[in-house]
């Protein structure tokens, strides 16, 4: 198993720039998300990684070796494809056989090797049906199958859930997940799915356009976005944005929202012009005493709690509170925002401001 | 008591489908069956008129189509010692002997060496490029593509008179090298833009995969590529086949003593005192059989091939 260090990586397609400059670190054995919204050169950080792309420029180390302009098949690495590529002409072992063939290894071992894979994934009874009439289960157990058989450095997963149905979707990712917890394999797994990548990664990248805009474990990334399309891109529903224009001196631990002082999380550096508050919906209390006023627009009722959107000075609004909790539309009430998960951005560059809260969260 | 059913079609429409699919069968079949039939008829029954529809078959042509003959004096014929095999026989029973072998057997051979090798060589050559043109950044694409398109574009013949030039300068007249050669020219653009689109739809990944799973790039061509093209490799190669084995003006233009193919040479088959019918249609029907065969054995993908696009898998 091995670490992996992605220095400046910059993929160029023509004049379109794919990734921008991404640094990251997937240390050994990590789970390791790649998310991000359609074209935002995830897969294409994810290809470069594997050696189907070569990168216009940057450092790719596997091991603390530069394998960045070494092709796929000396890189060590297994990769399962979104639509998993299982070879159509072949049955189930000889597509998990596959690899180890072009190693040249033995065939005894070879077959034991793939006894032993099939016995983990639990596919042993389909080994000799043609891969053409799996389920879409089993057809994901192959190709992790392909995978594993292997021992490589690291897996790489494009999507690898994308083309299940959704209940199977829960059950796999809990399969993969456990999956990993056995081997302990370096993993990159590509989504764009945030429930996802929170559910399974032990760190997630979020990119945006080609580029990094943060990086650490699911906790940070949800309770401390580093920019506004992090805190928008993450939670369901996303982040609440109160924009107001003000000014906060590093060491403030409050801003002024319209008449309200709203108390935030220690400021450690001055902001300034036009900035933006941001809460996540479940941190909205309605407590009547509150002096910050909202209206109520419409629920949405969702079994232990609701969502209740509210119209605010500084725009609309979602809380999610406890469903016994009565909210009419039309009436006005008080908003409490819990302090110590408060966010505040910069609304000019897309960044939070830091605070005694986010400090030790990186940056893309 | 039966549902009426939007998708299931009535008894009377099968019943008008099969028809169709009959008299459209009898119509095609009609020709072939002829040629086959005048194939084993006896010299005086294959011009009778009204046609003979029912005869007595005779293994004349067959036995004229390989052979020479001779008439030769009564007095000579009379002396001769009994027939000593049965294609013996029949020549003796029209009044003549034979004289020796005819050169159709060697024109077969011809015919069956060019059309084959020309075939593989398209198929090599054009699975290669299709390849490169599917999967590669090659610089001028579409302008090359246009390009091996646009040789097809005017009727081969057209150039027949520069190439006889051009094959008689470089030795090529009348060699199976040259007429293979040529053929492969026709037919490789064809090849190039049927399996470029076969190719184009064999997803990247199954390549990918193989890449990572430690395989070199023509690795992956050979063992996850290939066998997948084999649907269009296969109709390809039957459209090539075709076009080589049935070409006729270029042979007769350029071949003649060494590597003339079956379709010059088997309307010059005259027996004694005219055309001999019957052999010229046993010849036609030992022509038809390579083919036939070959897309027989390819049928299967054959079928795949030409409904490719309209089906999605």
């Amino acid at each position: 198993m091995a670490e992996i260090i992605i220095r400046n990586l910059r993929k160029e397609f023509g004049a379109f720039t794919a990734v921008q400059g991404s640094s990251f670190t997937i240390k050994d054995g990590e789970f390791f998300m790649l998310l991000g919204p359609s074209g935002c050169g995830k897969t294409t950080t994810l290809r470069m990684i594997a050696g189907l792309e070569l990168p216009t420029s940057g450092e790719i180390l596997i091991d603390g070796e530069d394998v960045s302009q070494k092709p796929a098949s000396q890189r060590d690495i297994a990769m399962v494809f979104q639509m998993f590529a299982l070879y159509p002409h072949m049955n189930v072992r000889k597509n998990i056989s596959y690899p180890l063939v072009s190693q040249g290894m033995p065939k005894a071992q070879v077959q034991a090797k793939v006894a032993e894979v099939a016995r983990i994934l639990g596919i042993a009874d389909i080994l000799d049906k043609p891969v053409g009439g799996l389920s879409g289960g089993d057809r994901q157990r192959v190709a992790l199958g392909r995978a594993i058989v292997r021992s490589p450095k690291a897996f790489m997963m494009d999507e690898p859930l994308g083309a299940l149905d959704a209940e199977f979707r829960e059950h796999m990712a809990e399969e993969l997940r456990a999956l990993h917890d056995r081997m302990k394999a370096t993993t990159v797994y590509v989504t764009h799915d945030q429930l996802e990548a929170m559910q399974m990664g032990d760190k997630i990248v979020v990119m945006n356009h080609g580029v990094v805009e943060q990086f650490g474990t699911p906790q940070d990334i949800y309770d401390h976005p580093a920019t506004l399309f992090v805190a928008d891109f993450i939670g369901s529903p996303s982040m609440n944005f109160l924009r107001f224009e003000g000014s906060a001196p590093a060491g403030a631990t409050s801003v002024q929202l319209g008449d309200t002082a709203m108390a935030l999380p220690e400021l450690q550096e001055a902001a300034t012009g036009k900035l933006v508050l941001g809460v996540r919906p479940e941190h909205v209390a309605l407590t009547d005493a509150s002096p910050y006023r909202g209206r109520v627009e419409a629920t949405e009722y969702l079994g232990t709690t609701q969502i209740v959107t509210l119209s605010t000075p500084h725009g609309q609004i979602k809380a999610r509170t406890p469903a016994a909790q009565i909210a009419t539309p039309g009436e006005t009430v008080g908003l409490t925002l819990n302090a110590r998960t408060l966010s505040l951005f910069d609304d000019t560059t897309g960044c939070a401001i830091r605070t005694a809260a986010n400090a030790g969260v990186q940056h893309g | 008591m039966s549902a009426y059913s939007v998708t299931e079609p009535t008894r009377s429409s099968k019943w008008f489908a099969g028809l169709l699919v009959v008299a459209y069968t009898i119509i095609t079949l009609l020709p072939l069956v002829w040629i086959i039939a005048t194939g084993f008829k006896s010299g005086p029954d294959s011009i009778s008129y009204p046609p003979k529809v029912v005869f007595e078959p005779s293994l004349e042509g067959y036995v004229n189509l390989f052979t020479t003959r001779t008439r030769i004096a009564s007095d000579d014929f009379a002396a001769l010692p009994p027939p000593e095999t049965w294609y013996d026989q029949i020549v003796r029973d029209t009044g003549m002997v034979i004289a020796g072998q005819s050169r159709f057997g060697e024109r077969f051979m011809n015919s069956v060496i060019i059309g084959f090798g020309s075939t593989f060589l398209s198929i090599f050559l054009g699975t290669l490029a299709a390849y490169a043109f599917s999967r590669f950044k090659v610089p001028l694409k579409d302008d090359l593509l246009f390009f091996i398109l646009s040789t097809r574009m005017m009727p081969p013949i057209a150039v027949a008179i520069p190439i006889y030039l051009m094959y008689r300068e470089l030795g090529l007249s009348d060699t199976h090298l040259g007429m293979i050669l040529l053929y492969t020219a026709v037919n490789i653009s064809l090849a190039v833009w049927l399996l470029k689109g076969f190719i184009d739809e064999i997803p990247r990944e199954y390549e990918e995969a193989a890449l990572i799973d430690g395989y070199t790039r023509f690795q992956a061509f050979r063992k996850v590529v290939l066998p997948q093209a084999a649907t269009g490799i296969a109709s390809t190669a039957i459209f090539c086949l075709i076009f080589a084995w049935n070409e006729y003006a270029f042979a007769v233009l350029l071949t003649s003593g060494n590597a003339q193919t079956a379709p010059p040479f088997i309307p010059t088959i005259i027996g004694v005192g005219g055309q001999d019918w019957p052999a010229v249609a046993a010849g036609a029907t030992l022509f038809l059989l390579p083919v036939m065969i070959f897309t027989i054995l390819l049928r299967k993908h054959l079928l795949r091939g030409i409904t490719f696009g309209a089906v999605r898998k």
